[in-house]
């Protein structure tokens, strides 16, 4: 039973017994297998190969273990829409990961699909603390990741005041949150502190704010940053998860208890597996975070590797949701970089390069961090085709390598070029990424 | 309160359940809607005890029903208001209401009382009560149906198609005694060929084909849901049935 003073949005369903949520689950599972059968080529193919018949070999949701993975190359090679399970005329909105593979990902949404998103982000955002009252100035990207639409919806669903401000323009941001009288901030870890670096330095007094809430996502943070962003903003911080190919932000988030994000059991199914193996990882040990949708009509995933690495947390927790809880996401567990919540795999960023000459080059991806932003730099290394006496061709050269992974990767990049030999190596070859931002602790 | 998981069963050679998992809490309308061949009756059949599912389980409350008979089945509380309504069409009104309280025929004055106070709730019984129930229209039939299944006093109501060849005005009658049934307290499962009444008064339904569920969700979600309104409702076809 939830205790007194605690505001749970769906708790007929937030509250669920265990027996009954399994019984759901299992439910919802079969559907969606049904469904992927009969609609998903590649999901077909991969039951034909193993010999899985849905009907007749998921009878228990332990059976979904003998599926293999999703990754996220399959979904890049389904590139544009290969992969979901509704003709077009049925998806009411399309949003696409950031550009981590040559193709990026692109996830669509059903109308049904939407509502039940709506509805998810605002389970998450009442978790935080946050009701109707609230007015929510979200700082993530509108377009086509789905951070920005995602939380938005949610906000309105909540029936809070939204603010879209989304990113950047850091001065006008704080502008507008004294005199909008926002209470409730969604941005990434980072880009709160950064937010307190600008009041700083403009001497504004966050004392003087309606500010309360922090609601923070999209890069692996620490407690150290959540105590400091709670110290500076005087606000409550809590984290939350949401991954584009699952559905974008409201697959997890924290309460008010702060220790762990309940994940959405009645729409996904979780599993912490290990990232070298793929075999389930004891309980509560770290390993990768694997999610099945339920629910999802448009785009559904069985089993997908989200890449990020977590805990499960089995304990029930005080706050009476039933639905078990995540531990922040402690990193990731290949070679995807984070930086100011988009993810960028260094090793795609030489294809983008080796486009401006017709040769890759020998080439590092390197994360600095003034205050608290990220900086991103690519380092090369100058050959003679990279070389030019005049100074205006080497510029011209420069700019178009800057140009080409801002447009991939929608970050502008610093790109310094450097004397051959001189990066990093281990084994004779060069680190393809070096991370110099201050390490968390 | 019932628990359907994983049922497979077969009707005849045909592996008419896939699969299938469903559940209906207590005091809710839930409604399984398909086309004819889904395997909506077989799946009546089998909570009802009169088919023996392959694999699965069907939990009702504590008690696992299929390893009971048919009869031991109405004693734990579920009736069945069977497809094409079945009644006795030789013997009288009140005859078929008293074969409904079969399992209490001992308690003679219990069942008597019953039967006038379903007589007094529906007057056009009570003034056929004599008459054979094969000279009463599809819709009194239907209603007589209804009264037989409650005779047993059942807290769960199993509806097979109880909408089938009636015309729109009685289908909305039926339909509004199911509604009354629930605020009545009994907890009804309701298969229908007819997606857009059913869905309208469930609280929630789900979609069987070919033996397998492949949509589930709130009524009125799925009454909204674009697979559902081109496979069962009908592209611009006529409402049969408005609430």
């Amino acid at each position: 039973m939830k205790p007194e003073g605690v505001s749970i949005w769906e708790p007929e369903k937030e509250c669920l017994g265990v027996e009954e949520l399994r019984q759901l689950q299992l439910e919802r599972l079969q559907a969606t297998l049904n469904r992927v059968d009969r609609h998903v080529a590649f999901y077909r193919k991969m039951f034909r190969e193993i010999g899985f018949v849905p009907e007749n070999d998921l009878g228990d949701l332990d059976d979904l273990k003998r599926l293999p993975f999703t990754t996220r190359d399959d979904v890049s090679n389904s590139y544009p829409y290969e992969m979901f399970a509704v003709p077009l005329r049925e998806v009411v909105r399309v949003h696409s990961s950031s550009g981590t593979s040559v193709n990026p990902r692109v996830v669509g949404y059903t109308k049904r699909d939407l509502k039940n998103w709506a509805q998810l982000v605002a389970r998450i955002l009442a978790s935080a603390g946050l009701t109707h009252d609230d007015v929510i100035q979200v700082t993530f990207a509108y377009g086509l990741l789905t951070g920005g639409l995602g939380i938005h919806y949610g906000a309105e669903r909540l029936g809070a005041s939204v603010l879209p401000t989304s990113v950047g323009r850091t001065e006008r941001q704080i502008k507008i949150m004294q005199d909008f009288r926002t209470t409730a901030l969604v941005c990434t870890p980072s880009y709160a502190l950064i937010i307190a670096d600008k009041m700083e330095q403009l001497g504004v007094d966050p004392k003087r704010l309606s500010l309360r809430h922090a609601v923070c996502a999209g890069e692996p943070w620490t407690e150290a940053m959540r105590s400091e962003i709670q110290e500076r903003l005087f606000v409550t911080a809590t984290d939350n998860y949401g991954i584009s190919e699952v559905m974008g932000p409201g697959v997890a988030g924290e309460c008010l208890e702060q220790s762990g994000m309940h994940v959405q059991e009645d729409h996904f199914l979780v599993e912490i597996v290990d990232p070298a193996t793929g075999a389930p990882c004891e309980p509560g040990a770290l390993g990768e975070l694997v999610i099945t949708t339920l629910t999802k009509e448009a785009f559904p995933v069985i089993r997908y590797r989200t890449g990020d690495l977590a805990r499960l947390i089995e304990a029930p927790c005080p706050c009476g949701r039933t639905f078990r809880r995540i531990s922040r996401i402690e990193g990731r567990c290949d070679d995807v970089v984070v930086i100011k919540g988009i993810n960028i795999i260094p090793e795609r960023i030489g294809d983008v390069l080796e486009q401006v000459k017709g040769e890759r080059p020998t080439y590092q991806v390197v994360v600095t961090r003034q205050g608290n932003l990220d900086q991103l730099e690519i380092w090369i290394e100058v050959t003679e085709k990279l070389f030019f006496d005049k100074m205006r061709e080497q510029r011209t050269l420069v700019d178009e390598m800057r140009q080409k992974v801002a447009n991939f990767i929608g970050i502008v990049p610093r790109i310094k070029l450097v004397e051959r030999g001189s990066l990093e190596r281990i084994n004779g070859k060069v680190k393809p990424f070096v991370d110099l931002r201050r390490p968390w602790h | 309160m019932l628990t359907v998981k994983s049922l497979h069963a077969y009707y005849g050679n045909i592996h008419a359940l896939k699969g299938v998992s469903l559940h209906v809490r207590s005091g809710e309308i839930v409604t399984l809607i398909g086309a004819n061949g889904a395997g909506k009756t077989t799946l009546v059949h089998s909570i009802c005890g009169l088919v023996k599912p392959a694999r699965g389980s069907i939990l009702f409350e504590e008690s696992d029903l299929s390893r009971l008979t048919p009869e031991a089945i109405v004693r734990r509380g579920i009736s069945l208001v069977p497809e094409g309504r079945q009644i006795f069409a030789t013997l009288s009104v009140e005859a078929n209401l008293e074969m409904g309280a079969f399992i209490h025929r001992k308690d003679r004055q219990g069942w008597r009382r019953d039967m006038d106070e379903l007589l007094e709730r529906f007057p056009v019984l009570r003034q056929r009560r004599r008459q054979l129930a094969g000279t009463l229209s599809g819709g009194e039939q239907q209603m007589l149906a209804i009264c037989r299944a409650l005779m047993a006093r059942p807290r769960f109501l199993l509806l097979d198609e109880p909408s089938m060849g009636l015309a729109p005005l009685i289908v909305r009658e039926i339909f509004d005694i199911i509604l009354e049934l629930r605020r009545e307290g009994r907890t009804i499962l309701l298969i229908e060929q007819n997606a857009r009444a059913a869905l309208q008064i469930a609280d929630r339904g789900y979609v069987l084909e070919t033996g397998k569920i492949v949509l589930q969700g709130e009524g009125r979600d799925l009454l909204a849901h674009r697979e559902v309104q081109r496979a069962y409702l009908g592209k611009g076809a006529k409402p049969i049935w408005d609430a």
